[in-house]
C-alpha cells in the first residue's frame, strides 16, 4: 500500500439559508449562551440534507454530511456529482477557504487549488508583475516565480503583452496567462476544478498535457473535480460520488462513472407503458400507443447504437400508413425529423424501431415527438413522449476534453488524399 | 494505528486555538506582502494626471483650510512663535497615517472576499500589507512636513519658539503604536462587518469624529483652559486627553516643534492600549477568517 497523504474524516458542512438579518442575532447570541456554558452548538443538531428541488422546513441544510475518505500518495482523485451535490464545498473546505463545521482532514503536504483562475489579477499592472503577484497568492515564493517566469511566460504564449497592462489583455489573454501561473505550482496535493473548460482548443491541449504531466510524470497528487465524464475516466483512477452532500460511491473510476449515470438517469423520461383498458391512454383514430422506449446498450453510451422503439395496437387494417419521428433538443429545437416508409399495414399489435447508429449523437438531452401518419395525415400525435441523456463515456482518442460543438455527433467519412 | 502515519503537515478542522498568529507561515508569505505593498502603492495613482504628487497635495490643502478656519477665523492660537501651519501640517500628517490605515484595514474582508473566497494565505497578510504601504506614503508626506519645517525656520521669523527636542528618537515608536492602533481597530471593524453591514456606516463618520476628539487642529492645553473655565464640559476634556491618539499627537508636536502635552506614563499606557486593541484584534480577526466566507 502507497503512503496516504490526504485522510479526511467525518468532514460535515452547515450553511444557514435565507438573508442575514436582525434574527442571525439572536441565533448568534443563543449559539454564544450554549458555547459560554460549554454545551454544544444547538443548530447542529437541526439542518436537512442538502437537496436544492424540495423546499425544507429548517433554515440549516448541510452542504456536507460525514465525508470520509483517504487520497494515496501519487493517486489522481475524481470527484463527480449533480450540481449542489458538494463538491465545490469540499473543495473549498480542502482549500482552506473555508473551515468544516465538524470533522477534520489532516495532510502530509501542501495543497493547493485552481479553484478560478486568475485570483486576484490587477488590471492596472503589467502581465508580467501580475505573474509574481498571482504566484505568490498561490503561494510560491518570489524564488521560485523567478525561476519559472520564462516558462510561465511562453506557456500562456503571451511573450508580445507581457509588459503590457492587464487591463489591455483580451479575456482569453488572461486566462491563459492565470492559468499558465497555476500550472507551474508546485505543490504536493493540487485540487483542480473545472479548468477544462476554458480557454481555446490549442489551449485545452496543452492544459490536459501538463495536468497529464504533474499527475502521472511527476508523480503529484490530484483531485479533479469535473462534470466531463470523459476526462474523469481518461486523468482519474479513482472516484467519489457525491450526491446531496454524501458520498454515494467511492471506488474504481469506471463504476463510479457508471453509478453516476444511473444515478443520473432517473430523471427521465427513457421508457412508457400504458395499460390498454386505461382511459389516458394515447389513442387516436384506430390507434393506441402501448409503449416508447429508449433502448441503449450501455447507459445511453454515444458510442453504441440507440434505439427507439414503439409498441402500438391498430383497431383496423390501415393503407398508407408511415411513422414521423422528430428528435428536438430539450429546449425544443429540433434537430431532425425522420419520417418511415409508407405501408400498408394489418390490424393487431406492432412494433416498430428506429435505429440511431453509433457516433451519432452528441453529449445532450434528447426529446422526441411520434407521429402515427395514414395518407400524410397525423391520426396520433405525441409531444416529449420521450426524454433522454445521450452520454459520451468512451476515453476520446484525442487528448481534447472540451465539447463538441453542435447537437448531434455524426462521425463522417474524412478523405485525405 | 502506526505511529509514523500521525505524522501530518497541518490539521483542517473547526477547532482553533484563541490566538492563532503563526509567524513561520506568515513569514513565509513575506514576499506576498511585498507584492502587495507595492500593488497598492503602484496603483494607487494610475492614470492620473498628478500621479504621486497628490501625495502632496491632500495634507497641504487639509492645513491650509484648518489654518484659515481654526487659527485665523475661530482664533485658535497654536502658540507664541510657532506658526500655525507648520502645528496643523504636523498634526494632520500623523492622524493621515492613522486614518488611513484605520480605514484601509477596515474593510479587508469585504474588498477581498473574492481572493479570500478562492485560496488561502493567511488572512493577516492583507492588513498588514495596508499599514506597510500607508508607512511608506506617510514617509513621503513627513517629507513634506520637514520641507516646509526648515523653510520657516530659516526662511521666515514665524517660527521663533520651535525646536527639536531630544525626544526625537522616539518618533518611529510613535508611528509604530499608531499604527497599531489603527490595524488593531481595523481588524476588528473588519471582522464584525462580515455580517453586519452597519458598522461600516460607522467608520467614515466615526473618524470624523475621532479626528475632533484628537487634538489635530488645536492644542490639548486649549481644552485643558477650557475644562479650567467650565466652558466645557469636565468628561469631554478627560476623553480627550486620555485618547491615545491625542497623546501620540501632542507628543510628536512637542518632539518637532517644542509644544504640546509629554510624559513618559502617559507613552506607557498608549503602549499598553495599542497592544489591548492588536491582540484583540487579532483575535476577533481569526475567528472570523476561518468562517467568514459563509456569511460576508
Amino acid at each position: 500500500m502507497s503512503d496516504v497523504i490526504l485522510k479526511a474524516t467525518n468532514i460535515s458542512k452547515q450553511y444557514r439559508l435565507g438573508l442575514v438579518s436582525s434574527g442571525t442575532l439572536s441565533h448568534d447570541l443563543t449559539r454564544w449562551w450554549y458555547k459560554v456554558r460549554g454545551k454544544e452548538d444547538p443548530f447542529l443538531k437541526i439542518g436537512e440534507a442538502n437537496d436544492r428541488s424540495t423546499t425544507g422546513k429548517s433554515d440549516y441544510v448541510w452542504a456536507l454530511q460525514d465525508i470520509n475518505f483517504e487520497v494515496n500518495q501519487g493517486e489522481v482523485l475524481g470527484i463527480i456529482g449533480k450540481n449542489g451535490a458538494g463538491k465545490s464545498t469540499l473543495l473549498k473546505i480542502l482549500s482552506r477557504v473555508t473551515s468544516p463545521t465538524t470533522g477534520e482532514i489532516k495532510t502530509r503536504g501542501r495543497i493547493a487549488s485552481l479553484l478560478e483562475v486568475g485570483t486576484g489579477f490587477h488590471p492596472e499592472m503589467t502581465g508580467r508583475e501580475n505573474i509574481y503577484l498571482n504566484g505568490a497568492i498561490l503561494g510560491m515564493t518570489k524564488k521560485e516565480i523567478q525561476q519559472k517566469e520564462n516558462e510561465i511566460i511562453e506557456f500562456s504564449g503571451c511573450q508580445r503583452y507581457v509588459d503590457t497592462p492587464v487591463k489591455r489583455y483580451s479575456s482569453g489573454m488572461r486566462v491563459r496567462l492565470a492559468f499558465a501561473v497555476a500550472a507551474h505550482l508546485e505543490p504536493d496535493i493540487l485540487v483542480i476544478d473545472e479548468v477544462l473548460a476554458v480557454g481555446d482548443a490549442e489551449f485545452q491541449k496543452k492544459a490536459v498535457g501538463k495536468m497529464q504531466d504533474i499527475s502521472k510524470g511527476e508523480g503529484r497528487t490530484v483531485l479533479f473535480v469535473s462534470h466531463n465524464m470523459a476526462a474523469v475516466k481518461s486523468l482519474c483512477t479513482r472516484a467519489i460520488v457525491l450526491e446531496h452532500g454524501k458520498i454515494a460511491f467511492e471506488g474504481t473510476v469506471d463504476k463510479a462513472v457508471s453509478f453516476y449515470l444511473d444515478k443520473h438517469s432517473q430523471n427521465q423520461d427513457t421508457g412508457k407503458k400504458w395499460d390498454e383498458n386505461n382511459e389516458d391512454i394515447p389513442s387516436g383514430e384506430n390507434i393506441k400507443l402501448l409503449s416508447a422506449f429508449v433502448i441503449s446498450e450501455n447507459e445511453y453510451d454515444i458510442s453504441c447504437p440507440t434505439y427507439i422503439e414503439f409498441e402500438y395496437v391498430l383497431a383496423d387494417a390501415i393503407e398508407n400508413f408511415n411513422l414521423s419521428l422528430v428528435l428536438s433538443t430539450s429546449d425544443n429545437v429540433p434537430i431532425f425529423n425522420s419520417i418511415s416508409p409508407v405501408i400498408n399495414i394489418e390490424k393487431g399489435v406492432h412494433k416498430t424501431r428506429l435505429i440511431l447508429p453509433e457516433n451519432f449523437l452528441n453529449n445532450s438531452l434528447y426529446s422526441v415527438r411520434i407521429l402515427f401518419v395514414r395518407n400524410s395525415k397525423a391520426i396520433l400525435d405525441i409531444e416529449d413522449v420521450l426524454l433522454w441523456e445521450a452520454k459520451e463515456v468512451m476515453k476520446r482518442n484525442i487528448d481534447w476534453y472540451g465539447n463538441i460543438i453542435g447537437q448531434i455527433r455524426p462521425q463522417l467519412k474524412w478523405q485525405f488524399d | 494505528m502506526n505511529t509514523k502515519n500521525e505524522n501530518w503537515l497541518y490539521t483542517i478542522s473547526p477547532k482553533q486555538k484563541l490566538i492563532d498568529f503563526n509567524f513561520k507561515e506568515i513569514w513565509r508569505y513575506k514576499d506576498l506582502m511585498f507584492l502587495f505593498v507595492k500593488r497598492n502603492v503602484v496603483t494607487l495613482y494610475k492614470q492620473t494626471i498628478l500621479g504621486p504628487l497628490w501625495y502632496f497635495i491632500q495634507p497641504l490643502f487639509t492645513s491650509v483650510i484648518f489654518t484659515l478656519v481654526f487659527n485665523n477665523i475661530a482664533n485658535i492660537s497654536t502658540g507664541d512663535g510657532i506658526p500655525s501651519f507648520l502645528f496643523n501640517l504636523a498634526g494632520i500628517t500623523l492622524w493621515n497615517y492613522f486614518k488611513e490605515c484605520l480605514i484601509g484595514t477596515s474593510d479587508t474582508f469585504r474588498k477581498n472576499q473574492n481572493i479570500f473566497g478562492k485560496v488561502y494565505f493567511p488572512r493577516v497578510i492583507m492588513p498588514i500589507s495596508v499599514v506597510v504601504s500607508n508607512l511608506i506614503k506617510f514617509g513621503i508626506q513627513l517629507l513634506v512636513f520637514v520641507c516646509f519645517y526648515i523653510y520657516f525656520i530659516f526662511f521666515t521669523n514665524q517660527a521663533t519658539q520651535v525646536s527639536i527636542q531630544n525626544e526625537l528618537f522616539l518618533l518611529p515608536l510613535l508611528v509604530f503604536f499608531m499604527g497599531l492602533i489603527g490595524l488593531g481597530l481595523g481588524m476588528i471593524i473588519s471582522s464584525m462587518t462580515t455580517k453586519y453591514r452597519d458598522l461600516s456606516y460607522l467608520v467614515t463618520f466615526g473618524v470624523q469624529l475621532l479626528m475632533y476628539a484628537s487634538a489635530i487642529m488645536y492644542p490639548l492645553d486649549l481644552i485643558k483652559e477650557k475644562v479650567a473655565d467650565g466652558s466645557i464640559p469636565k468628561i469631554a476634556g478627560v476623553l480627550i486627553e486620555y485618547n491615545p491618539i491625542t497623546i501620540i499627537i501632542e507628543a510628536f508636536r512637542f518632539i518637532t516643534l517644542g509644544v504640546g502635552d509629554f510624559s513618559f506614563s502617559k507613552l506607557i499606557y498608549v503602549v499598553a492600549v495599542s497592544l489591548l486593541l492588536f491582540l484583540m484584534g487579532l483575535i476577533i480577526f481569526n475567528k472570523t477568517e476561518k468562517s467568514f466566507i459563509d456569511t460576508v
